[in-house]
């Protein structure tokens, strides 16, 4: 069923009785030419991208629990394009082109709402860095604006600008950011995957990969053995676990992130607001629901959830900010499993068996890469050459030391991002 | 979370600074080859469960530790001078 105004209308006048399922719920089949390991964002945009732009749809994807359960359902869903080293850059950019096509690509409403983003900054240092950072975005083709403090105020009036201790300086504006519903991204590229063929197999947790002679032959899972002639591991804070069953060890650590979410309220922030002298980021959802996080609780986790130091950080830094959400009531807290690279750049490349790809290391960004990791991820598997917007997403760079994209200038190694 | 330190005790783990796994403890010699440079720096087992790791006290006794801790279900259940554990082997 094609998705539209008219069909909301004709199926309130039906009693609604008219809509169905949005994909079907397949028994694994004994052999696929591409098995993708994870029903993520980024394993559904793969597979999606399979079958629109390379005409692959003997594919499955197999998933350990519901479509939507990992981190696609967890983030605070902000897209951007606003990197500012070669490598990130042009991945980024062309991520947010794919999500600017999006909805009608998957006939979809994924809610994407480019409300802009602020990065605010507190020093003539942050100052300056930010400029540099901006001119990268304009340089790679997207937009920056760098506002000074009565720019910001125009826009957000509710900051508190004369902080004693951080006064705010300005905000590098970035209007083509914003956010989108996160479930609804993983809904909508199931469904287009699932409508263009794609066996999308739910509650089948894959338990080894088989390998011949230095070649992949297919996966053992919790609902049996699968052929495959080549497979895909995607599966974001798992990668070391579902890696070591091909006998890797990967450049990873898995971290907790937290976020948090208020009661809904009346419309009052309208755009993402980063800090930039504490970790804290915030946005309104459409319900109105105030939801912010900051950073990782900083030690290796599985558990997704964290716990209250960096909870406690981040409220703090949000009264800071912005006194008035102290008068919101904080509703949820949650968190997720943060596949964490040493640069804190991703990875998508072939690995040392034949057949068998990787993509992993999204670290705390990987929402707004989904469709350009599923893009340039399906462009490898289905051509076995890098997608040129991904070609520097190498596994080797930490251990040649080449090309190395340390976004964040801490340095390249575990821990630092 | 609680870290029991040898020296201090019980102590809120916002005292603390994780560093990462306690393989941080087998450094390769210098004349190591890169490979095993890599292995030190870069690749972890990452282990969902039971693991090891370096935590500093900074704002206590100011001793590096060896943390026993479950990253599944987040239980401490035990920490060691690092200077212990890398003499004893
Ligand atoms: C609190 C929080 C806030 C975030 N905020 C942002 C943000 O604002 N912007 C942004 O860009 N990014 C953000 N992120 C990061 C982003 O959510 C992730 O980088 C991204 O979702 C990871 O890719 P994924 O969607 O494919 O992962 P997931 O949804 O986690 O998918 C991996 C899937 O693999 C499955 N799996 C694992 N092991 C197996 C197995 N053995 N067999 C079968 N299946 C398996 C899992 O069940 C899971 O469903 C945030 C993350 C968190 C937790
Ligand atoms: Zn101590």
């Amino acid at each position: 069923m094609r998705y539209s105004g008219w069909q909301v209308l004709a199926q309130g006048i039906m009693g609604n009785r008219g809509w169905r399922p949005a994909w079907r719920d397949p028994a694994p089949k004994d052999a696929y030419d591409i098995v993708i390991i994870g029903g993520g964002g980024h394993g559904l945009a793969t597979a999606f991208y399979l079958a629109q732009e390379h005409g692959l749809t003997n594919i499955a994807v197999l998933e350990k629990g519901y479509l939507g359960g990992g981190n696609i359902g967890r983030n605070t869903t902000i897209v951007r394009a606003n990197y500012g080293l070669p490598g990130n850059s042009e991945f980024y950019s062309h991520s947010l082109k794919l999500w600017e096509g999006m909805e009608q690509a998957l006939n979809y409403n994924v809610m994407h709402s480019q409300r802009g983003i602020i990065n605010l900054f507190h020093s003539d240092g942050q100052r300056d860095a930010y400029a540099r950072r901006g001119n990268a975005m304009i340089n790679q083709g997207d937009d920056a604006i760098l506002l000074d403090r009565e720019g910001c105020r125009k826009l957000l009036p509710y900051l508190d600008y004369e902080q004693t201790r951080f006064p705010i300086y300005g905000g590098l504006y970035h209007p083509r950011g914003g956010t989108a519903r996160h479930d609804a991204v993983a809904w909508g590229y199931a469904r287009a995957a699932d409508q263009r063929g794609v066996d999308l197999i739910q509650n089948c947790e894959v338990t080894g990969i088989d390998i011949e002679g230095g070649v992949v032959k297919g996966v053992q899972t919790s609902r049996g053995a699968i052929r495959a002639k080549k497979v895909a591991i995607v599966v974001a804070g798992r990668s070391s676990q579902v890696a070591a069953m091909a006998g890797m060890r990967l450049p990873i650590e898995s971290h907790v992130l937290q976020a948090f979410v208020t009661e809904g309220l009346k419309p009052c922030i309208d755009h993402v607001v980063t800090y930039g002298m504490g970790h804290f980021y915030i946005s309104q959802s459409d319900k109105g629901g105030l939801v912010f996080g900051g950073d990782l609780d900083f030690y290796p986790s599985y558990a997704a959830r964290g716990n209250l130091p960096m909870a406690e950080h981040v409220v703090e830094a949000g009264m800071t900010l912005m006194p008035m959400i102290g008068k919101a009531r904080m509703l949820r807290s949650w968190g997720g499993i943060m596949d964490m690279s040493p640069d804190g750049s991703p990875i998508i490349d072939k690995t040392h068996v034949e057949g068998l790809y990787l993509n992993c290391g999204w670290c705390y960004g990987g929402f707004k890469a989904v469709p350009g990791s599923g893009h340039t991820f399906a462009h490898l598997i289905a051509t076995d050459r890098p997608h040129e917007a991904a070609a520097r997403y190498r596994l080797d760079r930490f251990a040649t030391g080449r090309g190395l994209m340390d976004e964040e200038g801490t340095g390249s190694q575990h821990n630092l991002h | 979370m609680l870290i029991p330190c040898p020296l201090c005790g019980a102590r809120d783990s916002r005292e603390f600074t994780p560093k990462g796994h306690a393989s941080y403890l087998d450094r390769p010699a210098e004349d190591a080859p890169p490979q095993a440079w890599n292995d030190y720096l870069h690749l972890r087992e990452n282990p969902a469960g039971d693991t090891r790791e370096l935590w500093f006290h900074g704002a206590g006794c100011g001793a590096w530790l060896v943390v026993e801790r479950n990253t599944v279900s987040h239980a401490v259940t035990g920490a060691r001078l690092a200077r212990e554990v890398r003499d004893a082997g």
